[in-house]
Formats: structure tokens, sequence, C-alpha cells
């Protein structure tokens, strides 16, 4: 195996009893993560997402398969592996007897540091998420926000090589949102390599460097944002609307980009791969032909295009 | 983000038993914390046993003899003892596990630190066994000093290897049976485990009366012997007040013993499971 990867996962299997006999929550999942990477697991409620991170911490014992952490077997040498990486689970698994430092303090004196270094240590991590107010807090007084920026500082006390976040941003105002957003970019910046699970589009957009989809405990597609929604060929709309005469729609049909054209109403839209230039050509006809132009748009393919178009529209629960 | 959170040299000293250390330091905290309202809970029900039954009884005439003829209160400081350290043991461990194992990931904090989970049961274990110590050391001058003129217990330490093995094998007993009990249940149920398991295993654990004085029901006799905290309260009898009867040494002795490696082994296995699922 390369040295340089940080998450490699083949094959892996969880199956759990159930009462209809056994389910299976993960099937037959790979990937890898290099050193150094922000990674994204996407997908839909019970896609696997948390099993997955669950076996990759040592947390859940494969059913079949093998995954490692810098090297090391999670089956094999869950110890090993425990002191490589940093957890923050999506509940609350704070320490509630007890205080905000403590939690810090302690994890850094289960994970081998003296009580003067471990206390030094949580001060400076308190200080860096901006909790040093926080600090003689009991857990249940902290704000959702708050709770979250303890629980990644907390993960960070022995300096994991892998971080893992499991939806960390679930059930955070926006303000909260973006600051978390921050201090993951900034953990980036220096080098961590993170694999976070999300369902929240623009988060997997803008933190991370490649996706894996999953559902139904498989990966579908896994590639940078901008690679994934290429692949799925989905078009660029660009739209025009207009008053003051029409449109000469032989020549929208000309465009070199256009691969479908829909007009009406003093609207017309175009359906383009690639739009480079769409828009601005749009206009310019318009103009060309003594129109007034009400208003232009142009809409990229989202993630979610990707995410629907792969998982299906299904509701789930 | 400053780079020296993650690049300042990574923490060396990573050793089973420095985390192992640190697990207890993070219960005796707790411990410390919450110390004079649980002294108060451990205390009060022996305190009220012995005012009522050494004290008030005695003044009102009720008499002070217990079964066998010998003063109540001498029946009752190993049982008042035994039982107040059994049930702090198991309490210590089941109740916070329940709540750990019922919420989603609350385990987490420490199954993630670098132990095996075995090794953070083990944990768990002992540390329960120091709060039932602790149990017994609050209970044990409470027991001994409260009683009316005249009715003062008659206790003296007969064999002290023996009374250092009962209390630590009792101990750990109740502590396995605690932890195997949390990892059984289901939270909900926890209001039938005091209804169904603790408090008839007080009632009919031997603390007030001696096993021997069971002899006229035999029935009965051996039914209690399903009673762990019953080779507990005897063997504290046998080492505290050996003029009262007890269980035969050999019979506690082995059960203490055997019940401990047992349930320490069923407790590690099923904690074990449903902390790696």
């Amino acid at each position: 195996m390369s040295g340089n990867l940080a998450i490699h996962a083949d094959g892996l299997r969880k199956s759990y009893p159930g009462p209809g006999g056994a389910v299976e929550a993960v099937r037959g999942l790979s990937l890898s993560v290099p050193k150094g990477e922000f990674f994204g697991l996407l997908g839909p409620n019970g896609a696997g997402k948390s099993t997955t991170i669950g076996m990759l911490t040592t947390m859940a014992r494969p059913s079949a398969g093998r995954a490692e952490i810098c090297g090391l077997d999670v089956a094999a040498d869950p110890v090993a592996v425990k002191r490589r990486i940093g957890v923050v689970a999506q509940d609350n698994t704070l320490d509630i007897e007890l205080t905000v430092a403590e939690n810090l303090e302690f994890r850094g004196r289960y994970f081998g540091l003296g009580r003067r270094a471990a206390r030094a240590r949580a001060h400076d991590l308190l200080a860096l998420f901006g909790l040093t107010d926080r600090g003689r807090a009991r857990v249940f007084e902290l704000s959702g926000g708050q709770l979250k920026r303890v629980m990644i500082a907390r993960a960070l006390v022995h300096r994991p090589d892998v971080l893992f976040l499991d939806e960390p941003t679930a059930g955070l105002d926006p303000q909260s949102r973006l600051h978390l957003w921050d201090i993951l970019r900034g953990l980036q910046a220096d080098g961590q390599t993170i694999l976070l699970t999300t369902h929240h589009m623009e988060e997997a957009e803008t933190l991370c460097d490649r996706l894996a989809v999953i559902d139904h405990g498989r990966v579908l597609a896994c590639d940078s944002a901008k690679a994934l929604r290429d692949s799925i060929g989905a078009e660029t709309v660009v739209t025009v609307v207009y008053q003051g005469g029409d449109f000469d729609l032989a020549a929208v049909h000309a465009m070199a980009h256009a691969d479908r054209v829909e007009a009406a109403d003093g609207q017309v839209r175009v359906f383009a791969k690639d739009a480079d230039g769409v828009l601005s050509d749009l206009v310019a006809l318009a103009a060309k032909a003594g129109l007034t132009v009400l208003d232009a748009s142009q809409i990229s393919p989202s993630l979610e295009t990707v995410f629907l178009t792969l998982t299906g529209r299904e509701f789930r629960e | 983000m400053t780079t020296t959170v993650l690049t300042k040299a990574p923490a060396v000293r990573s050793r089973t038993l420095h985390t192992f250390t640190a697990m207890m330091a993070r219960d005796a905290r707790v411990l410390r914390r919450n110390f004079v309202m649980s002294a108060v809970r451990i205390v009060i029900q022996p305190l009220l046993f012995v005012f009522v039954f050494a004290y008030v009884l005695p003044k009102v005439g009720g008499g002070g003899a217990g079964p066998g003829g010998e003063a109540f209160s001498t029946i009752m400081v190993p049982g008042l003892v035994g039982s107040s350290m059994v049930l702090q043991a198991m309490a210590a461990v089941t109740f916070p596990l329940v709540m750990e194992l019922s919420g989603p990931g609350a385990i987490e904090d420490r199954a993630l630190a670098p132990v095996s989970v075995r090794v953070l049961g083990l944990q768990k274990i002992l540390s329960a066994v120091v709060e039932g110590l602790v149990a017994g050391v609050l209970v044990f001058p409470v027991v001994l000093l409260v009683h009316a003129q005249g009715q003062g217990p008659a206790v003296s330490v007969a064999n002290w290897p023996m009374l250092v093995f009962v209390l630590l094998a009792g101990a750990v007993l109740a502590a396995a049976i605690g932890m195997y009990l949390a990892t059984r249940i289901d939270p909900r149920q926890i209001q039938v485990l005091f209804t169904l398991v603790m408090f008839p295993a007080m009632m009919l654990g031997c603390v007030y009366f001696p096993w021997s004085s069971l002899d006229g029901t035999p029935w009965l006799q051996i039914a209690v012997l399903l009673n762990p905290m019953v080779y507990m309260n005897e063997g504290l009898r046998a080492v505290l007040t050996p003029q009262v009867g007890h269980m035969p040494t050999w019979a506690f002795l082995t059960a203490l013993a055997v019940g401990a490696a047992g349930f320490v082994w069923l407790a590690m296995r099923s904690f074990a499971r449903r902390v790696t699922q």
C-alpha cells in the first residue's frame, strides 16, 4: 500500500442483525484518501455514512473487507489506529461530568500527556477556538456551535493524523456553520487530513477536495465536485427575459454551445453543457434586435443535481 | 488557525497504564466533586436503620436483641457495611454505563482513548470497586457508633487478610454484576432494576439476620444463596463478628472468588460487544 494514504478502505462491509434477517448497512465500500486531503462522504440518510465512519474509527467491526488508517489495520490494531485519529461524532459525546476545559485536559491525559502538559494544551486549544471564557462551563451550558467547537478541539488534543467529522454542522445556525467552516479550512491549510460526512451540498462543495457520493452502502461516484458535475452531463441553463420585439431564434439555435433552446412569453432559455460566452452572446443578440433585456441569468448544475441524479429522488427518513 | 495546533511534537507517553491511570484520575475528580451528595446518599439508609433499630427501638422498649440473642446492632454492622458497599459498587458502574450505552455515542469519549475496550471495562470495574470501598469506610463508623446506651455492637477483626479479601472480592463481584446488568438492560427498565433486583437483594441479603439463623426455614436458606450480597455480608460477619453464627468459611470464600472471576469475564465480554458493534 502506498505510504501516503491516510485512509484506505477496500471492500468494506457491515451487516447488523435485524428483525427480518441481517441488514447490510455497508456493502463493499472502497475508497482511498491521501494525506492532507479534505475528503467528503456525501449521501442521503441511511446511506451508510456513519457506519463507515464507525468502522474507520474502530467503533464498529467490519463484517468483511479491510480498512487502514495510515497503513494500520483498523480491525487488527485498533489501539494504534485510535492514537492516529480524532473523531467528532454527530451527537454530543462530551463527558457531561466534566467542565469544558477538563474535557480537553483529560483527553490529553488519556493520550499520554502529563497533567501539566494536558492543562496547557487544553488552555491553548480553548484560546484557539474562542472558548477561553467557557473553560469552566459545564457541557450542558454550551450552545450548539460551542459544543461542536469543543468537540473539534477535543479531537485535536493529541494531534491526530486524520480527523473524522460526522455531519459537523447539522443543526447549527448559519453563523455557527460559517464559523465552523473557517475553522475547518484553517485546519486543512495546516495540512490536516479530514474526512467529513454531510448531506449539505454547499458544505461539501466549498470544503472538500474530493467527494464520494455514497448510497445503499456503496460508493456511486468519487471525484472533485466540478468533475462530478461534469460527469453527469448536466447542462447550464442561461435565461434572458426581454421585451420590445422578437428574438432571432434562428440565430440562437445557431450559437455554437446551445444544445437546446426554449422560447416563450418574452423569455429565451438556452441549455448548454459548456456555457462559456452563451449569456453575453444572448444579450448581444437581443441588443442587435433592439430588444430591452429585463433580466439575464445563468444557473450551473449544482452538486445537488449530481446528488439527486445518483441517489434518486424518493423521500427517505 | 496557528500551525502549532498540529505540528508541535506529538505526545509520546501513550501507554496503557498511563491511560488507565488518567481514567481513574477522571473518576476520582468526579467523585470528589460530587462527594457530599454521594456521601449523604450512601450513609442515609444505614444511618436510619441503626438509628431506628439500635437506638429508637431499644429506647422505646422494643428490645435490642436480634436473631440468636446477639445485640441487633452487632448483627447489622457487617450486613449494613456489606450491603452499602455492594449497592454502591453496583450503582457506580450501572447507572453511568446505562446512560452511556443508551445515548448515541456517549461511550465514545473514553472508547476512543488508546486502550483496548476491555481495558476500559476493567477500569470501570476498578473505579466502581473504589467507590464501593469508600462507601464501606463511610458507613462503618456510622453503624458502629449510632446506638442506645448498652446496645453497642461487639466488633473486632478476627482475620485481617480475610477481611481484605472479602472486601475486595465482594466489591469486584458487585461491580462486575453491575456492569453485566448495564450492558443487558433496556434503559427504560432502570426503575425495575431497583424494585426487582436491588431492593429484594437488600431485604434477603442476610443484612438484618445471619444466614445461619435461617436454619428453621431451609427453603429460604437455600433460595437466598442466589443473592450475591449474601456472601459479602456473611464474609464480613465471619471476620468482624465471628461470635455470631455465619456461613462456612469455604462457602463464602469460594462463592466470592468464583463469582467475581465469572462475572468479570461475563461483564467484559458483554461490554466489549456493546461498545464495538
